[in-house]
């Protein structure tokens, strides 16, 4: 089997990003093979954005690139006042992806994510 | 965007909301082979429309097309409610033809199923700017804690719409409703078979409710 290259992405790194800058190079390095660990994971609607570009990257004639498998926790809400205020109540969580070809779960609940790559 | 512009938004969406007649738009969203369209039917056929949002298939990305039903009248216990309801294909991070393959779809059926199934998830995507309450249908006989139901629950947390949790499938005897409750405790949730049509008077008084 061939060696994975698993990089921890630090929230200094992630948070000095625009949105586009993040998923583009979330993209590139999964279709590297790499599976990338995000300390603070993405705020909701990065995700999506993730999703959509993900899909507009898909190969869908020769299966090269079949998308990505990424997991992380359930949100947690801040119960701050000045995090309701200012519409920052959902806070990212550790979020792990990769390659759909290489990264796959096989459990996940509240508190455990179980991955293997094969 | 911005504070100013969120604001602005936020102003405008209220305004628009006291003086137009629109009816509220909701979206059924899920996991593929959740049930949505199964369950998108049932809504229909109970308020004696007489079409189909699509057909239904064992098959994941059947739906590979959002479709909008408009003025939908959906009758309670507590009055009538009028919604426009938009059935979107099932949401996914990654689609492979050859799992299309397997199911004996020839290679060029495949392929066209995968291209059509990642170009539903971006309309899918897309419609969630434009909906006023979403109800999330998820497979009772499975995991809960899949990543398109924390995504789709942690953006509707952040865009503060209203939403209600859908356990389906709980016809069949491995279905555990229970599951998703404790997993997202902080949402409503109703337990149906949207096949067999089960528990569907306290789903539409739970859409009253939450979407009016």
């Amino acid at each position: 089997m061939a060696d994975t290259q698993i990089d921890l992405v630090s929230n200094a790194k992630l948070s000095s990003m625009a949105t586009m800058e993040k998923i583009r190079y979330i993209i590139d390095e999964t279709k590297k093979g790499k599976i990338l660990v995000l300390e603070n994971g993405l705020l909701p609607e990065e995700e999506t954005k993730l999703i959509e570009m993900t899909m507009s990257e898909i190969d869908s004639q020769e299966a090269k690139y079949t998308g990505i498998e990424v997991q992380s926790y359930p949100s947690k809400q801040s119960s701050s006042i000045i995090s309701k205020l200012f519409n920052r109540s959902t806070k990212g969580r550790m979020t792990i992806i990769g390659p759909a070809s290489s990264l796959h779960t096989i459990k996940k609940d509240a508190n455990i994510i179980s991955e293997i790559i094969r | 965007m911005n504070m100013f512009t969120k604001v602005k938004d936020r102003i405008s969406k209220t305004i628009q909301g006291l003086f137009s007649r629109k009816n509220s738009c909701i979206g059924i969203y899920g996991s593929p082979n959740a049930g949505k369209t199964t369950l998108g039917n049932r809504i229909l056929s109970d308020c004696d429309i007489d079409e189909e949002f699509g057909s239904t298939s064992h098959i994941a990305h059947e739906t590979r097309r959002a479709k909008k039903h408009e003025s939908v009248n959906i009758n309670t216990d507590n009055g009538s409610l009028k919604l426009d309801i938009v059935d979107t294909p099932g949401l996914a991070t990654k689609i492979d033809f050859n799992d299309f393959m397997e199911e004996d779809m020839d290679e060029e059926t495949a392929k066209s199923r995968a291209k059509e199934a990642t170009e539903g998830v971006v309309e899918a995507v897309k419609w969630l700017d434009d909906l006023t309450g979403i109800v999330l249908v998820m497979d009772a006989t499975e995991d809960p804690y899949t990543q398109i139901n924390v995504t789709v629950i942690g953006n509707i947390e952040a865009r503060h719409i209203p939403m209600l949790i859908v356990a389906n499938k709980c016809d069949r005897s491995d279905a555990s409703p229970d599951k998703i409750k404790e997993a997202f405790p902080q949402h409503p949730i109703v337990s149906i078979s949207a096949l067999e049509g089960t528990n569907m008077d306290e789903l539409y008084s739970e859409i009253a409710r939450r979407f009016r």
